[in-house]
């Protein structure tokens, strides 16, 4: 497939590799803020054939995985009322709330039902004047634009009986929680390349300038990953910092502006709380006043208690890099897949979870 | 009732002239209007010197070791690209029997029918099961009608069992995999899980890919009166793809597996799907394929009769079986990076991360 | 996060208004209906990065190649100073305002 087959190409994988081999000589550490990056480095199996001084981190780029258990039960909720379909991301179907997950009380008779587009929940809504219709606006700013212009269309449209449940978290207030922190030993950054095609990378300057730290935007095949470590790698043995785009053919400076506008129509930044890591002010987006029949918050009078988190999950320290999945005590034993502890375990796009999955770390010794 | 007209409907057959167009509770009772279904000619179609016994079993004589296997299907939507409900039943159990090395001689067939399923449907149900089970060359020698209320059913459930004797020359068992054996695929990869995702609402997408259900027996044996004992061990991938069987057979087996992501074969088309929606090929449901463990001496011929063959032509030798990692099914990426391929929880849901 | 993968815009089908823009996008033969309000300078034949039924991007044909043109000279700069193994200023220099957004 055009634009992506090349990006996959196993010699161009092997000329980087041995580029970052030749150019680095000494240990770095660099995150990936993306969880679509993280996959894709566990799945083609690329941290092992990295050399032993480039250290991956795993950064909290996972926006299923940072959606706070009580936003969960909110779906949940709402799913349970007869009157409500409650449409979803497939991602989000089996993550437990406090007591279950979407994909059982679907079992249970909640009518519950999986889209590829927040858009095509909109003609669900069309095609049900009965119902009411949620989505479960679930995502990082890449989302947002689709999610956004889906309440843009329900609204010219004049279809009433849709509303979202906004989960939306930010990149850049999660780069500069993880930065501020003083355990974290990053030593540079892979920016989210999808983020930035929505949002540009012009956000990015305050936080090179004032952590010193180099930031490339970063796209997701292979190619693009191993490039964009290169470029982060030989930022750092020249001992300089600054914002690099190794995405260019779908990244620009200024992003899409059409699609912060239709952003900024219906959401404002709000303060926001990240599972695993706790409140980041400004680091969410909320259904604007303007657009509150659309908010299922306030349409359905959403007031549920907030819910304690696991206290065994360690994964706030997992999604700042501060220690690996291997690490937790808990990992591949207590928690898994089927039964996850917190949220990195339970996405497929969640560190824990690649590494269950893909990486050979947890099992048997390779011989080969 | 199907709109596609890529639907196989081989058998030009039309619908016996009935003074009732959908089905109703009153047909499964027993009574008067169940024999007016049974007596209607629908099940003429099926008609063979057993069935018109009409006994509440069957009488069959077989001669040496003999497989048995049954399967229910549930599938939705019951008409999909390629097929429909009727022929995933016939060549679901023939292709089991035929993973066991054995030759598929009969089947037994029940259905279960929601109130309100259209008589045309029911129909083009039956013209699949009869066009599927000619081609597999086996005979439905006993059979069973239940209806049950709207609501209690999705349009129609089917059951088959077959019985079939085993092929002399098999000898098919987990325990004779080896290391050294090597893995090949019949063909295509997730082409039928695609083919099914393509009609599911909320996620549908134009296409032309279809199912590949077909029955496997003819090509099975094929390679068992060829390669006989060297054939180790044969198993279809449905539910749970490719990868699946592997975590199985390495479970099993306690062996390990090495897979080479670039030799196995997928349609662009179902490799585009899969990229849009976020699937992992290797987990998704296949119907006509099958994956044989053979060992190394015969590879190559055995590869080369498979290709010879309608069903085999992309068949393609995937992996080996190692000593290495036991218990782990472990493949090559593209890139030439490795990475480890587990058992998914669950059924694998479309991802926008 | 942010699935999205690049397929070829082969029809533009409605055009209502800036809201309701769409296509049809071809991924490796498979075809989806996609949402190109936010992508209006895409016309038949461009290839555009989807995520959940919206075109969020053009893909820049000539930036991809310099993807590959970036590669190919820091293989042959790796070449050259065989014997070094950090790059001049000059070279950053030249790399990063290539790459630069």
């Amino acid at each position: 497939m055009k634009f992506l087959s090349e990006y996959r190409d196993a010699k161009v994988v092997e000329e980087l590799i041995n580029d970052i081999r030749l150019v680095v000589t000494r240990p770095w550490t660099i995150m990936e803020i993306c969880g679509g990056q993280t996959h894709s480095l566990v799945k083609n199996g690329i941290m092992e054939m990295l050399p032993r001084e480039i250290t991956m981190v795993h950064g909290p780029g996972c926006p299923v995985c940072v959606t706070p258990l009580g936003i969960i039960d909110e779906a949940i909720y709402l799913a349970e009322n007869k009157n409500v379909i409650l449409c979803s991301f497939g991602d989000m179907l089996r993550v437990p709330g406090s007591k279950k997950s979407l994909l059982e009380v679907k079992a249970m008779g909640a009518d519950v039902r999986i889209v590829y587009s927040p858009l095509e929940a909109v003609t669900l809504a069309q095609n049900n004047p009965e119902k009411e219709i949620v989505f479960f606006a679930v995502g990082f700013e890449t989302t947002a634009p689709a999610n956004a212009l889906s309440v843009v269309q329900a609204h010219k449209l004049g279809v009433k009986n849709y509303s979202i449940l906004a989960s939306h978290v930010l990149v850049p207030p999660a780069m500069e929680a993880i930065l501020s922190d003083p355990e974290t030993r990053i030593d540079a950054f892979l920016a989210a390349g999808h983020v930035c095609t929505i949002m540009g990378t012009e956000e990015y300057d305050p936080i090179v300038e004032k952590y010193k730290v180099p930031i490339v935007v970063t796209g997701f095949e292979p190619v693009d990953l191993l490039q964009g470590i290169l470029m982060a790698v030989i930022q750092l043995e020249k001992g300089v910092a600054r914002l690099e785009n190794q995405y260019a053919r779908v990244v620009q400076r200024e992003g899409n502006r059409l699609a912060q506008n239709t952003i900024n129509e219906v959401f404002e930044v709000s303060d926001r709380t990240w599972r695993g890591i706790g409140e980041i002010p400004m680091s969410g987006y909320e259904v604007k006043n303007d657009y509150k029949a659309y908010n299922a918050r306030t349409k359905f009078n959403l007031n549920l208690e907030s819910v304690p988190e696991n206290a065994e999950c360690i994964s706030g320290a997992i999604m700042k890099g501060l220690k690996k999945p291997v690490q937790c005590p808990n990992f591949g034993t207590k928690c898994n897949p089927e039964h996850p502890l917190g949220a990195p375990m339970v996405s497929s796009e969640g560190a824990c979870a690649a590494y269950y999955h893909y990486s050979n770390s947890m099992l048997v010794e390779d011989n080969s | 009732m199907t709109n596609n007209p890529k639907l196989s409907v081989k058998l030009n057959c039309p619908l016996p002239k009935l003074d009732f167009d959908v089905i109703t509770m009153g047909h499964g009772s027993g009574g008067l209007l169940t024999h007016r279904l049974l007596e209607s000619g629908v099940f003429d179609l099926l008609k063979n010197e057993h069935l018109d016994q009409q006994h509440d079993g069957a009488f069959l004589e077989l001669h040496g070791k003999v497989a048995f296997s049954t399967d229910s299907y549930v599938i939705s939507p019951i008409f999909f690209p390629g097929g429909n409900i009727g022929e995933l039943a016939v060549n679901g159990s023939v292709n089991d029997l035929a993973m066991c090395g054995a030759i598929p001689k009969y089947l037994s067939l029940s259905f279960i029918i929601e109130e309100g399923l259209r008589m045309e449907d029911f129909w083009e149900i039956l013209l699949a099961i009869k066009t599927a089970s000619d081609k597999a060359g086996v005979k439905i020698v006993t059979g069973d009608t239940k209806v049950v209320e709207r609501g209690k059913g999705d349009q129609i459930f089917i059951n088959t069992s077959g019985i079939g004797t085993i092929h002399p020359k098999a000898n098919i068992h987990y325990s004779r995999i080896k290391p050294g054996d090597k893995i090949i695929l019949s063909g295509k990869m997730a082409t039928h899980g695609i083919a099914i995702m393509s009609q599911r609402k909320g996620l549908e997408f134009e296409t032309t890919i279809e199912s590949d259900t077909t029955n496997l027996n003819h090509l099975v044996k094929k390679l068992l009166d060829h390669a006989g004992e060297s054939i180790h061990f044969l198993r279809d991938p449905t539910r749970g793809g490719v990868a699946t069987v592997m975590n199985e057979l390495v479970g099993q087996s306690k062996l390990g597996i090495d897979l080479v992501q670039k030799d196995i074969p997928v349609d662009e088309q179902v490799e585009g799907a899969c990229e849009m929606l976020g699937l992992d090929p290797l987990y998704v449901a296949n119907e006509g394929l099958f994956i044989a463990i053979v060992d190394a001496t015969v590879a190559d011929q055995v590869l080369a009769l498979m290709r010879n063959d309608e069903i085999g032509r992309s068949a393609a030798i995937i992996g080996e079986v190692v000593s290495n990692h036991p218990g782990q099914v472990v493949m090559a990426s593209r890139i030439g990076g490795k990475r480890v391929v587990n058992y998914l929880t669950g059924e694998q849901l479309p991802r926008i991360c | 996060m942010c699935l999205a993968i690049p397929g070829k815009l082969t029809a533009i089908t409605g055009q209502l208004d800036e809201t309701f823009r769409f296509g049809k996008v071809s991924f490796g033969g498979i075809m989806k209906d996609v949402n190109l309000s936010m992508v209006p300078e895409a016309k038949v034949g461009d290839y555009v990065l989807v995520h959940v039924g919206v075109a969020i991007s053009l893909v820049d044909e000539e930036e991809a190649h310099k993807t590959f043109e970036y590669i190919r000279q820091i293989g042959e700069l790796n070449e050259l100073n065989s014997d070094e193994t950090i790059l001049t200023d000059q070279q950053a220099s030249d790399r990063s305002k290539r790459s630069d957004a």
